[in-house]
């Protein structure tokens, strides 16, 4: 009698508990949306932008790496493919609004990222990343050498246009809105696969591949939708950019872009949802910044500086750090 | 909203005029924003000492403008024309830049540009080799100031073959850029009565050249022309000296080469490349004296780009002071109006499209022995007229010369 009062009791504090956490975590997000909103009355729209579309891309590569365990290193493919696809059909396709443009670039990029995935899964750790390189490298070449990229020149001049015909988007401030709404959506499914069944699926896999096998779950499928969705989420992310900037470059397809996300990923906290956003505004930021600055001479070195001290010193990133130390000391 | 800025300010303008010709500088400041690739693979050519070459313009000309002051704001470009578009588009937007000097990488120029044109600003591009940027990428508001890959082929190339080199041997890197140079090699060298013999296509970009230069070797061609640009052409010609290329009989014929590379490369490995270059800081007193300045400033000899940054600045700012106004379109038209006659350039004109036409040399890099210092490398083997060098307006397909 006295035991199941008590299991009750427990089970009521356990649900108070979350509770008091989804507040605080819809609370942390409310503000977080908040200053979203205001931020282009203060700071520079496009920069707010660049800022968003890398964050969208690390988000999706998060879900691969942080969440799955897989390390691409091949993800500047997709977001090239979605940027040049996008970007080539809105130059020579007038009638094509804008998320036509965009849904076509972010398509291109799945169709990519499911030849990909079929190949390289049947490798594990040091080999599938290898195989993911080799595979981006013979994107990028393609691109090096396609008439319609414009090779090392870039692709320029891509119309930003009106969504659905009627927004105009030539307006820094809508443009920038209906990134935020973009990004927004995406980070929100990216929250829901994560604490899905097939989230838990995922998770499983990266802590102990062996014996998800032999729960009766076929890996292998798993991996392969999650990089699907991965590549996907980064080719929308190159399709916005394409728009955002006006213009697509081989820079996005160059093994370096595949390096940066890794970057942003570890310095923000890999495996947390926030990370890879703290981590793409942190490494956009320094990378601007130090740009302007008399340190500019110096942005390679000391990017790399942070990534060696994050990953010796931090290694659960900005956010993680900072959630492991709420936890220690704030219960 | 450009459309009604630009009323509004040709309204502004005719007020003005009929209130006695007194035209505007914006802010009482001119502004200027020097991009460029400061810690990249072009920092060399153009970076850091670019913008001491932009400050020591500034200085000379005194400090001010018709009473108003100059500001310099400059920006590393990572090589990404992303970064340089939002970069670019913050000091028009925000920070009312009037003129952006440097661009190095063409998708960096080529970009810039662009946004230039939205907001009716002036560039003015000294790093950039493609053509393309005053043939199908031209805007009215740039100027491409120092070089570009015309000439780089066209000087070279019938150069070398009136000289002797009859048959050539080509050796390309494989992306848009490489395979352009190639055909335009090509045609000159078979106008001129010479023979492209065989060509060999690398990766870009390549380390290991030996197979490449072995190929071009056993060619027996008069000529190997490297149809690259940076690492990929000091490698290759590391390479081509390390298997005595040019000591076997055979002449290296390089397309894009800076001073810095050859100086990198050394009198020893570079001997008898043969080059064509905007300028060389060894031709006469004039560009002595202030390559002597500039060395006192950065410690290093200039390159083309460096001394084109000066002069071009000197240029623009004399014709905001002739001009008295900074607008983008009043300055461009006194500045193509004005030849340019400095240590840069002699009667260099701007033409329509935005390219600076101005005269070109055939340079071949000297021997150990002739060299008699660190950075005596050049000796001038001919001048190339500008109306040869450049490619000529009737086959532009700028949309400006149509008009």
């Amino acid at each position: 009698m006295n035991n199941s009062v008590n299991s009750t009791d427990i089970h009521k504090a356990i649900v108070a508990e979350q509770k008091a956490q989804d507040r605080k975590k819809m609370m942390v997000n409310g503000v977080l949306l908040l200053l979203l909103l205001a931020a282009p009355f203060v700071l520079y729209p496009v920069f707010l932008m660049k800022i968003l579309c890398f964050a969208l891309f690390a988000v999706a590569f998060n879900l691969l790496f942080g969440f799955t365990g897989l390390l691409s290193f091949g993800h500047a493919a997709f977001l090239a493919t979605g940027g040049y696809t996008t970007g080539y059909l809105l130059s020579n396709y007038s009638g094509l609004t804008t998320e036509l443009g965009i849904i076509a670039g972010t398509l291109a990029a799945t169709v990519m990222g499911t030849a990909f995935a079929l190949l390289s899964i049947r490798r594990q750790g040091i080999y599938f990343a290898m195989v993911t390189l080799a595979l981006a490298q013979l994107v990028f070449f393609f691109y090096v050498q396609s008439d319609f990229t414009g090779g090392e020149d870039g692709m320029h001049g891509i119309p930003r246009g009106k969504l659905l015909g009627v927004l105009d988007l030539e307006d820094n401030m809508n443009m920038y809105y209906v990134v935020l709404a973009v990004f927004i959506g995406c980070y929100l499914l990216v929250q829901r696969i994560v604490s899905s069944p097939f989230g838990q699926v995922l998770k499983a896999i990266k802590q102990n591949e062996p014996r998800a096998v032999s729960l009766g779950y076929n890996v292998d499928r798993y991996k392969i939708l999650a990089f699907v969705i991965s590549a996907a989420l980064a080719g929308l992310a190159g399709s916005m950019k394409s728009v955002v900037f006006q213009l697509a470059s081989l820079n996005d397809a160059h093994w370096h872009m595949s390096g940066e996300v890794i970057l942003m990923t570890l310095v923000g906290g890999m495996g947390t949802l926030l990370g890879p956003v703290v981590g793409a505004t942190f490494v956009v930021n320094v990378e601007y910044q130090l740009a302007q600055g008399p340190l500019r001479d110096w942005v390679d070195p000391i990017l790399g500086g942070i990534f060696v001290l994050t990953v010796l010193a931090f290694r659960s990133g900005i956010v993680g750090e900072i959630q492991k130390f709420m936890k220690k000391n704030l219960g | 909203m450009t459309m009604m800025k630009k009323l509004l300010a040709s309204a502004v303008a005719s007020t003005l005029m009929v209130g006695g010709a007194q035209a505007e500088i914006s802010n009482n400041t001119v502004k200027i924003g020097y991009l460029a690739d400061m810690s990249g693979t072009y920092r060399d050519l153009a970076g850091p000492n670019g913008l001491k070459a932009l400050e020591m313009a500034i200085k000379d000309f005194g400090g001010k403008v018709n009473g108003a002051k100059i500001e310099v704001v400059s920006a590393d470009d990572r090589n990404s024309p992303d970064t340089s578009s939002s970069t670019v588009r913050r000091w028009v937007e925000n920070e009312d830049v009037d003129m952006v000097a440097g661009m190095v990488a063409s998708s960096v120029s080529i970009a810039v540009s662009k946004i230039l044109e939205e907001n009716d600003r002036l560039g003015i591009i000294s790093g950039s080799a493609a053509s393309s940027i005053t043939n199908e990428h031209c805007t009215p508001n740039h100027i491409h100031y120092v070089y570009d890959t015309y000439p780089l082929a066209n000087g070279t190339a019938s150069a070398v073959v009136k000289e002797g080199g009859k048959t050539w041997y080509m050796l390309t890197a494989d992306y848009a850029f490489g395979q352009a140079l190639e055909s335009d090699v090509r045609q000159v060298v078979e106008a001129n009565g010479g023979e492209v013999i065989g060509a060999v296509r690398h990766p870009f970009p390549t380390q290991d050249f030996s197979s490449f230069i072995l190929q071009a070797q056993a060619s027996g061609a008069d000529v190997v022309g490297l149809a690259n640009a940076g690492s990929d052409t000091t490698n290759a010609i590391t390479t081509a000296s390390e298997f005595g290329l040019t000591q076997s009989g055979q002449t290296l014929a390089a397309l894009l080469l800076f001073l810095t590379d050859v100086h990198a490369l050394g009198a020893e490995t570079a001997q008898g490349i043969q080059l064509t270059t905007g300028w060389y800081w060894d031709m006469n007193d004039e560009t002595r004296e202030w390559s002597d300045r500039f060395m006192d400033e950065t410690g290093v000899r200039p390159t083309m780009v460096h001394a084109g940054i000066y002069s071009s600045t000197l240029h623009y700012l004399n014709s905001v002071a002739a001009a008295g106004s900074d607008d983008a379109q009043t300055v461009r038209k006194q500045m193509m109006d004005t030849p340019i006659n400095d240590m840069f350039a002699k009667n260099g004109t701007i033409r329509v499209d935005g390219r600076m036409v101005h005269d070109m040399y055939l340079a071949e890099v000297k021997t150990p022995a002739e060299s008699k210092s660190e950075w005596d490398l050049y000796k001038i083997l001919r001048t190339i007229p500008a109306d040869e060098a450049y490619r000529p307006l009737s086959e532009s397909k700028c949309k400006l010369v149509k008009m």
